[in-house]
């Protein structure tokens, strides 16, 4: 497949909103999605990091 | 391995084994996600030839197609796993359904959203109350439901089995799904790929759906293990190896 120039690929045969469109909200569904999970580690390491350090505090002040 | 030094499938079934193993995998999955997709939208973009009938906008087939593949597929895996949890009471199996669910609410969402870019230049409208698309919109409201349900129950193992339960009932809509074309008169076409019919699609166009398919399955294991090793550490966080581990990672 020759597309010749960048314009006739960008313009999809008349079809680029829609060709376009649908690869970019998958891009940027997924690219989202990986973000989440990098953030969500992230939270989760140092959620327990403070909850392990709370219990320590606790059994230190017990005893 | 197990102790006797054997392979054994029961050893992966422990949260605390299968994290290192879904950390070491995790990689793999996602580097080969990445090199497949590559290829795949090479040969979408730059291979297949422009279609007969539909122009260029057939090329939105390439992400549409495997992205109603693994909305399907990964709700069955979902449904597997969970009924896993259910029968022999095992807490990974049911971290495993919990874990996929976002992914194939994704795929589902994007199958819908491309089907419905696809259908405005094809059909002449958005969408349509038809079988195969309403019985695809009716699996993004039950994988938002088993999320939603999970997340309401604050028993964990309550919440592991609601979900399940809801899970398996769904299960009976993949089928609906993927025989509507068949069963009922709808304006979506029919089944893409066949096992038993002649090849209706130009090789290069079919070599490229395949490989997308096989790109967005391995992005679905990478994000599922990513995610499940999430949910390991937050349901096991009582366990001196997560604490061991955490003080390892901060």
């Amino acid at each position: 497949m020759n597309w010749g120039s960048w314009q006739n690929f960008l313009a999809m045969g008349g079809y680029g909103l829609y060709v376009w469109g649908s690869y970019a909200v998958t891009l940027i569904v997924l690219v989202a999605e990986i973000v989440a999970l990098i953030t969500r580690r992230r939270g989760v390491i140092e959620h327990l990091a403070k909850y392990y350090a709370a219990r320590r505090r606790n059994h230190e002040t017990e005893a | 391995m197990s102790k006797s030094g054997r392979f054994s499938w029961f050893y992966f079934s422990s949260p605390q084994s299968f994290y290192p193993l879904a950390g070491t995998l995790q990689p793999w999955f996602a580097a080969l996600a990445v090199i497949l997709c590559a290829v795949g939208l090479y040969i979408s973009f730059f291979v297949a030839p422009t279609d007969a009938q539909q122009g260029e906008s057939y090329r939105i087939i390439f992400i549409h197609v495997p992205a109603a593949w693994m909305s399907m597929f990964l709700y069955l895996v979902m449904g597997f796993w969970s009924g896993v949890g259910l029968v022999f009471n095992t807490r990974l199996s049911s971290m495993v359904a919990t874990a996929l669910a976002p992914t194939g609410a994704l795929f589902t969402f994007i199958a819908l959203w491309t089907g419905a870019l696809w259908g405005k230049p094809t059909w002449g409208t958005w969408w349509v109350w038809d079988a195969r698309l309403t019985s695809e919109l009716i699996l993004l409201f039950l994988y938002i439901g088993f999320m939603a349900l999970q997340a309401a129950i604050d028993d964990q193992r309550r919440a592991d089995k609601a979900g399940a339960v809801l899970a398996l009932v769904g299960v009976i809509n993949v089928p609906i799904i993927y025989f509507s074309v068949k069963w009922w008169s709808t304006l979506h076409q029919g089944a893409s790929v066949s096992m038993t019919g002649a090849p209706t699609m130009a090789k290069t166009m079919l070599l490229g759906m395949l490989i997308m398919a096989l790109g967005f399955w391995m992005y679905s294991i990478a994000a599922t293990l990513a995610r499940v090793r999430c949910v390991i550490l937050e349901r096991e966080r009582h366990t001196d190896w997560v604490a061991a581990e955490i003080g390892a990672q901060t």
